[in-house]
């Protein structure tokens, strides 16, 4: 086989990730992707070698138990399939939770998604009595902090790292009953992600936050 | 309450909470009003486990393809998850709809094996029903158990209202049918159990009665009203009913995450000390075009990217070369990987494992020489050649595969310290030709297990072996089967032990099971869970002596606990073959000759309803 019978075709498929499936963490998450494809029938191309793998990238992992309204991932196949082609076979076979909701076809060539991820917005809903003007105040005193020396595990190893240059932007409003809404800028680049229970967790709030959601994927080319 | 304001918050405290979500591909969810029955189908172990059960898949399929008939599904909550609900009081709940398990009509637990015995109590118990069924009336569900473990249900008789028997696809039908009409006329908990125990292969024990003599043996199991009926029969579908083309589809990784299709059910080899051997006969065959068509529809609806073909010896299937050859060609370009968990040595062709290749990304090849000399071979009647071994494994290499696993057992009768070492002698000579062939990459990862003597098996009658020898024996291996290219894995005595008591246990045995899960006990199977201590004190403490029951050679004329259940293999049979293991004498494949082990005579008009090719007993002469 020769490198021209490549994959004809790549194509960016923006998802949303709901409900149980927040449960669901990113390795099963792409096995259940690469069945969905299956189930579709889609001509996914296959990695070479001795074990050969369906080529298909996800841009971020989403932490277990976080939503996600805006994810996106690549797939190359070995056919031309029109955009709108996919997301009709992929929408009948799509497991209750996860949701296709838009296609688009990109060059071959262009760099990986993860190589271009920047930063990444999330909501999380706070069921918290405390007013918001007592959490907008936690908000500026943690912001004003230059280091936040955090641990969290990596590899199955604690791993000490420095949270505050993660965190972009950070801001408290009051929603719905009583909820605050407090929604945060971390980036999310391949020199490092911040992670929003991090950010809970150094403000005090890990227990009060209902849901998290990612609501936005930052990425170079944004601009 | 409400099970999902609980479950958000308890899910994130726990490890894997997917376990707990449901909303699986191809999991059915039914409309329970418009349902008539209910069941729970119940696996007492984790959700990994459970979820890689085709028992429980099969009866799924089935029992939801009843317009008025729902079935959900409940795993044994990890030990985490269990803390957390008792904390937060959430009952046991099914994965599809969040229902509490109490409000099913039914609760049908699957039971393979018996360690799983304190985790049907707990279920029950996080259910928040009585776990003795004495306790239990019209408000509780109707709780049933089936499976490989209950052909001796006797230590489960206190827990457990119905045992189904056998094949279970036609008999939950039948209990489906009792119970649903029981339900319209509204009749009490006693004559609903009368109903079924008129069911062929369903036993409700508290409608029978043991007596003991004064050293303890059975002396005499009678019924105590005219619907319980002896011997209880077991099931059998004379043909394998169509497999399930909709399998679940497991978000979190399972123990065996792929598609399955049973290819074949029972072994015609006979092997003695193979439980599943005895108690699953007649080889019943499914036809080759039945399994293409089928392996085409679940990959359809599934997505698996492999798919096993089941037996408990998939190679001696009749058209095995030829499906195998079928499937490469199909679905080796497609990325579908074959995978057959059970392979006999002498039915291994150079040829299937050429198509096997053709299917990828298999890891390793298992076989289960389960012995190494020739005389303790022909004990167990399981005669295979070293050669033909070694020539098997020669090939395997050769074909880019690394990894050979090897399945040994110690302690069978009249083994020696000789057999043991030529266990050493096999291994090395296994890694010797893998290294010729691919250097040292070549591994061979040993498991050696020590032999429990099953009921309804040619060895019911074996007593464990000794503490001390299997000590000895274990540190031998360990001492020579050490070094690179090999890895050796082995079980814990006491683990045995506990399985042995339960596998030939009797009605008495209720207490210390009641009394172990009392103090803790749970995930018996687990190494990290067992509790060694709660049990030696439930056992204690109810008087229940384990040495008569795992350790002491059983005369052939004493009744056994379970004698009243029957197989269709004969106890005559089981004797000969006993005395012919003791001569040394081997029964070879009974599909070449008929070694009358009763299940032809037992199921005459099954056998009469089908092809002669469908079984690997021989077509009914005429008398």
């Amino acid at each position: 086989m020769t490198q021209d019978q490549g994959p004809r075709q790549r194509l960016r498929i923006g998802f949303a990730k709901r409900s149980q499936l927040k449960y669901i963490a990113h390795l099963d998450l792409a096995r259940t992707w690469e069945r969905a494809f299956r189930r579709a029938g889609l001509p996914v191309a296959y990695s070479q070698g001795f074990n050969p793998r369906p080529r298909f990238q996800i841009a971020a992992a989403l932490p277990v138990g976080v939503t996600g309204r805006a994810e996106l991932l690549d797939v190359w196949l070995d056919e031309p399939t029109s955009p709108e082609q996919v997301l009709a076979r992929l929408r009948p076979v799509l497991p209750v939770g996860l949701a296709v909701l838009s296609s688009e076809q990109v060059d071959l060539r262009a760099p990986s998604l993860q190589s271009r991820m920047r930063a990444a917005d999330y909501v999380a809903t706070l069921d918290s009595a405390e007013p918001v003007a007592a959490i907008q105040a936690r908000i500026q005193e943690l912001l004003a902090e230059p280091v936040l020396l955090r641990q969290r595990q990596h590899k199955g190893k604690l791993q000490r790292y420095d949270l505050r240059p993660l965190i972009q932007t950070l801001t408290a409003e009051a929603g719905e009953g009583g909820q605050v809404s407090l929604k945060m800028r971390l980036q999310a680049s391949p020199q490092g992600a911040g992670r929003p229970d991090q950010v809970l967790e150094a403000l005090g709030l890990s227990l009060a936050a209902s849901a998290i959601e990612r609501t936005r994927l930052h990425f170079e080319f944004d601009k | 309450m409400n099970v999902e304001n609980v479950l958000e918050r308890i899910l994130p405290t726990v490890t894997r909470p997917a376990r707990y979500t449901g909303g699986e591909w191809n999991s059915i969810v039914k409309d329970w009003d418009a349902c008539e029955v209910h069941w729970a189908l119940a696996f007492p172990d984790t959700y990994e486990i459970g979820m890689s059960n085709l028992g429980l898949a099969i009866l799924y399929d089935i029992l939801n393809r009843q317009a008025d008939v729902l079935a959900e599904r409940v795993y044994a909550p990890w030990v985490d998850m269990e803390q957390a609900m008792r904390a937060a009081g959430l009952p046991l709940f099914s994965l599809e709809s969040h229902r509490p398990i109490a409000e099913f009509d039914i609760v049908g637990f699957g039971l393979p094996y018996e360690q799983l015995y304190t985790n049907l109590l707990n279920l029950l118990d996080l259910a928040g029903l009585p776990v003795l069924a004495g306790e239990r009336d019209e408000r509780h569900p109707l709780v049933v158990a089936g499976g490989g473990a209950v052909f001796n249900p006797e230590p489960l008789v206190d827990f457990v209202d119905a045992f189904a028997l056998g094949d279970g696809e036609q008999v939950v039908l039948d209990l489906t049918r009792v119970i649903r009409q029981a339900k319209r006329e509204g009749v009490s908990r006693e004559s609903l159990l009368r109903r079924l125990a008129g069911i062929g292969g369903v036993y409700v024990p508290r409608f029978y009665e043991v007596r003991y003599h004064d050293d303890g043996t059975v002396a005499e199991l009678k019924p105590t009203v005219p619907q319980a009926r002896l011997p209880l029969r077991k099931r059998i579908v004379a043909t394998l009913p169509p497999p399930v083309t909709r399998p679940l589809v497991p978000y979190i990784d399972t123990v065996h995450n792929r598609a399955a299709i049973e290819i074949q059910r029972g072994c015609t080899r006979g092997c003695r000390f193979c439980h599943a051997g005895m108690v699953y006969r007649p080889v019943r065959e499914r036809p080759l075009n039945e399994i293409l068509d089928a392996v085409d529809e679940i990959v359809t609806n599934s997505g698996f990217e492999e798919i096993a073909l089941l037996s408990l010896s998939s190679s001696d299937y009749s058209h095995i070369e030829t499906l195998i050859r079928e499937l490469a060609a199909r679905y080796g370009p497609r990325h579908l990987s074959v995978s057959l968990p059970s392979l006999r040595v002498e039915s291994v062709s150079v040829d299937l494992m050429e198509q096997l290749r053709l299917t990828g990304r298999r890891s390793s090849f298992t076989f289960a020489p389960e012995a190494a000399t020739e005389r303790l071979r022909g004990v167990i009647n399981k005669p295979i050649a070293d050669d033909d071994l070694l020539a098997v494994a020669e090939e395997v290499y050769s074909r880019g595969w690394k990894t050979i696993k090897l399945y040994f057992m110690i302690g069978h009768p009249t083994q020696t310290l000789d057999d043991v070492a030529a266990i050493v002698d096999l291994v090395l000579a296994v890694r010797a030709v893998g290294r010729r062939s691919i250097g040292r990459k070549a591994q061979v990862n040993v498991s050696v297990s020590t032999l429990v003597p099953k009921p309804h098996t040619p060895f019911q009658w074996v007593p464990l072996a000794d503490e001390d020898d299997i000590r000895t024996q274990q540190a031998f291996l360990k001492e020579h089967l050490r070094g690179p290219g090999l890895k050796l894995n082995w079980n814990g005595y006491q683990e045995t032990l506990l399985e042995a008591v339960l596998s030939r246990g009797d009605r008495r045995l209720g207490a210390a099971i009641l009394r172990a899960w009392e103090l803790g006990a749970r995930f018996d199977g687990w190494g990290d869970q067992f509790k060694v201590e709660a049990w030696r004190q439930a056992f204690r403490e109810t008087g229940i002596e384990v040495g008569f029951y795992a350790r002491r050679p059983r005369p052939l004329d004493e009744i056994m606990p379970w004698d009243h259940i029957d197989t269709g293999v004969t106890k005559s049979y089981l004797i000969r073959d006993y005395e012919a293991s003791l001569r040394g004498e081997t029964r070879l494949d009974c599909r070449e000759q008929c070694y009358a082990c009763g299940i032809l005579t037992a199921f005459r008009e099954e056998r009469a309803g089908v092809a002669a090719e469908a079984w690997g007993c021989p077509p009914l002469t005429a008398r």
